[in-house]
């Protein structure tokens, strides 16, 4: 660069390409290191996790497929009783979809409130806003077991303390989704019912409820779709369900793994209709909103 | 539809009108049966839950014992009855205990030791019998003998509800303190607030001295032992715990970008403009569905069986489970890639790889990042539950000291962890998604 300054002032053209090739250069030395860094952390993560693992990956993968076969193999050797495996273990699987049910709208209905309570210009108590935002914060982080395992040991094994801990998580992690929602809501019907004299909690109902409604079911149906996947896994550490019998199951090993495929299988089926019933609602209701607006 | 005769007008009118009454009864319908059915079903689950059974399961004692425990501590005296040992130990506990003949200054140890619980409540261990002095009350004495169980003297009167005595047991519960006396031994706790021992063990040197003493210590060129000693607490095994909390964020990494380079090349094969054949993008799609379907739970069950216990189990069930996500994620912002950019790249001769690099990655980078950071920041708790069951890391620690079902402080304290390491993560991954998405903006 040094030289095309010496050079004299006619060549701008030559100048302006040397510093942006200089630029070019240094974004990709950066880029570079950036790409370098993240594959070492990537390379050593690996090899940390397998030295602290039970087995090695390399024999790990030779038998990968050893226990999906053993149970399969059973499943199929049994497949006579595989019906009757659906029917004793139906009721387990409503359990573990009517938790997932249940706090979800628990806790939706305690995230529209939190919601409320913490979007700025709609907020009954301004002041408090931060207060409840950070109330949905730790609501949030806290991981659905840490409140299951402890509600285990005060109330006993069963759906209830699995509902509570994964409805106090869908509050904070609903809560804020609502709230982003709620802030672009259109402040102009509640002027409007205010100046008639309604209280706040009518405002809400009329003026912002109708216009974020859609919004919120829609994710609402997609947290329930996460919350049958919760649901399941904690039952899995003793919160009833049908991922308590599973780990019964499993752990009999050799001789019910019949039981497992079948549990295996309405798992995955459960998960999947849900999954495919709630991205079709949440279509519609997306697109039924858009037909609204157009009129 | 719309009136363009006058003789049509008055039926519209009247069309409208029913139109308008059926509106607003479905609007009173839906205003009332939803609420009714969201109550009907919440009446089915309080039954299909049981819950009234439940309340009656309820353990009120271990709800006391539980949300005491997170924020006091309670030190055990102990004879032995046979031989006439002291003990002094705090929670009770091996790691806890004083050395011989030692004690905290409110122990007296001594031909009779001398126990002073705060408030007059004084309880004495005697060679022969032991005497609690409850003030407002009056003496109690046991002496426990081989033959005749825990005999007992009581101040005039009916028993009070606090103490529960029997042929071979007495047990004292004042707001001092405990004293239980049983044929072979009489132990004492009294509860103390906060959490003991979390900095030094009794063993290290600096137990007890104030943050100042410490410090002037530290600067005095001791900073290195006073660090091992904290670090190496054998009570609280910071150094395990902190390890722990490493391994869950090192499963959730793995997991998560090990996912995204797995699912970036096959997002392409699902994506509608980068692979024409129907059958192939079918195919990988229902591989996607799979994936996900199967969900973590079943891939950590299956993959604990093949690779052991461990955080690289953990950190793959994430990955598969993942992979599903992410390719279904990318594949739809392939899709809604703009068509221009590639074209423009191309016409400056472009081979597909560059077309790929310059055309396509910049324009959905932005996308995939912010999905990627997202799901790094809910694989962390996601990676403690699946710890719980591969065995790694904090949700490994967490359960292992639920199911003890005493050490309620150090359960609190791994969730206090949990939580800021969960916050953590998420404005790390809020902060980079902040600055990686603007900073891209800035460059393209």
């Amino acid at each position: 660069m040094a030289d095309v300054t010496q050079s004299g002032g006619a060549p701008r053209l030559s100048d302006m390409q040397a510093t942006y090739m200089a630029q070019v250069s240094k974004r990709r030395l950066y880029s570079g290191i950036t790409l370098l860094v993240f594959i070492l952390l990537m390379v050593s993560g690996f090899r940390l996790a397998e030295e602290r693992n039970g087995g090695s990956f390399i024999g790990g993968l030779d038998n990968f497929f050893d226990y999906p076969g053993e149970v399969v193999a059973e499943a199929v050797e049994k497949a006579g009783e595989l019906p009757a495996h659906f029917v004793t273990f139906f009721p387990a699987l409503l359990e573990t979809v009517n938790i997932a049910a249940v706090s979800t709208l628990v806790g939706a209905l305690a995230a529209v409130v939190l919601s409320l309570l913490s979007t700025r210009g709609l907020a009954r108590f301004p002041r408090l806003v931060p207060v409840f935002r950070r109330i949905m914060d730790i609501t949030r982080a806290v991981p659905e077991i840490v409140i299951a395992l402890i509600l285990i040991f005060v109330l006993g094994g069963g759906p209830v303390p699995a509902m509570i801990a994964i409805a106090f998580h869908t509050a904070g992690a609903l809560g804020k989704l609502f709230s982003e929602v709620n802030e672009n809501a259109s402040l102009k019907p509640l002027e409007g019912l205010e100046s008639v004299g309604a209280t706040w909690s009518q405002r809400m109902m009329l003026g912002v409820v109708p216009q974020v409604a859609p919004n919120w079911l829609s994710y609402a149906l997609m947290r329930f779709e996460i919350n049958i996947r919760a649901s399941a896994i904690l039952g899995f550490v003793g919160a009833g369900g049908l991922g308590y019998e599973l780990k019964n199951a499993i752990s009999w090993g050799q001789g019910r793994y019949d039981e497992a495929a079948a549990m295996f299988l309405m798992l995955f089926a459960t998960i999947i209709l849900f999954d495919q019933l709630s991205s079709h609602f949440r279509d519609r209701l997306v697109h039924g909103r858009k037909v609204e607006m157009h009129r | 539809m719309s009136a363009t005769s006058t003789n049509t007008k008055m039926t519209d009118t009247d069309a409208l009108m029913a139109q308008t009454e059926r509106l607003f009864q479905r609007k009173r319908m839906v205003a009332f049966g939803v609420p009714a059915l969201i109550l009907a079903y919440l009446v089915y689950v309080f039954f299909a839950f049981d819950v009234p059974g439940l309340m009656q399961r309820a353990s009120a004692e271990n709800a006391r014992a539980l949300v005491a425990d997170t924020y006091s501590y309670k030190v055990h005296v102990t004879r032995d009855n046979r031989d006439g040992a002291v003990e002094v130990a705090i929670e009770g506990e091996r790691k806890g205990e004083y050395p011989e003949g030692e004690g905290p200054e409110w122990v007296e140890l001594g031909r009779d030791t001398v126990i002073d619980l705060g408030g007059g409540h004084v309880v004495i261990f005697g060679p022969e019998t032991i005497s609690y002095d409850v003030p407002g009350y009056g003496v109690i004495r046991a002496t426990p003998s081989r033959s005749q169980g825990v005999m007992q003297e009581f101040p005039e009167g009916d028993l009070p509800e606090w103490i529960n005595a029997s042929k071979n047991r007495l047990a004292i519960t004042t707001e001092a303190g405990r004293l239980s006396v049983t044929r072979n031994r009489a132990e004492v706790f009294r509860y103390f607030t906060g959490w003991e021992l979390f900095f030094f063990t009794l063993d290290s040197p600096y137990h007890g001295m104030s943050v100042g003493q410490v410090l002037g210590r530290a600067f005095n060129g001791e900073a290195g032992e006073i660090w091992d000693d904290f670090w190496h607490n054998e009570m609280w095994r910071h150094s395990d715990v902190m390890w722990a909390i490493f391994e869950t964020i090192l499963m959730a990494f793995l997991g998560t970008m090990g996912a995204a380079i797995v699912a970036l090349p096959i997002a392409f094969m699902a994506a509608k403009n980068f692979a024409p054949l129907k059958t192939v993008r079918f195919g990988f799609r229902r591989l996607f569905d799979f994936l996900r379907g199967v969900d973590a739970l079943i891939w950590t069950i299956i993959l604990t069986r093949a690779f052991g216990l461990g955080p690289l189990t953990g950190a793959l069930a994430i990955l598969l489970t993942d992979t599903g996500s992410f390719g279904k994620l990318f594949s739809e912002a392939l899709e809604n890639v703009d068509e221009k950019q590639i074209e423009g790249v191309q016409s400056t001769g472009a081979k597909p790889v560059q077309r790929y690099r310059f055309g396509v990655l910049p324009q959905v980078t932005p996308v995939l990042l912010s999905q990627v950071l997202y799901y790094l920041e809910s694989n962390t708790r996601s990676a403690t539950i699946i710890g719980a069951i591969t065995g790694g890391g904090i949700g490994l620690l967490l359960t292992q000291a639920i199911i003890t079902q005493k050490d309620w402080e150090e359960v609190t304290y791994y969730i206090v962890l949990i939580v800021l390491m969960v916050i953590f993560m998420d404005w790390v991954s809020g902060m980079l998604r902040r600055r990686l998405i603007q900073s891209d903006d800035a460059g393209h």
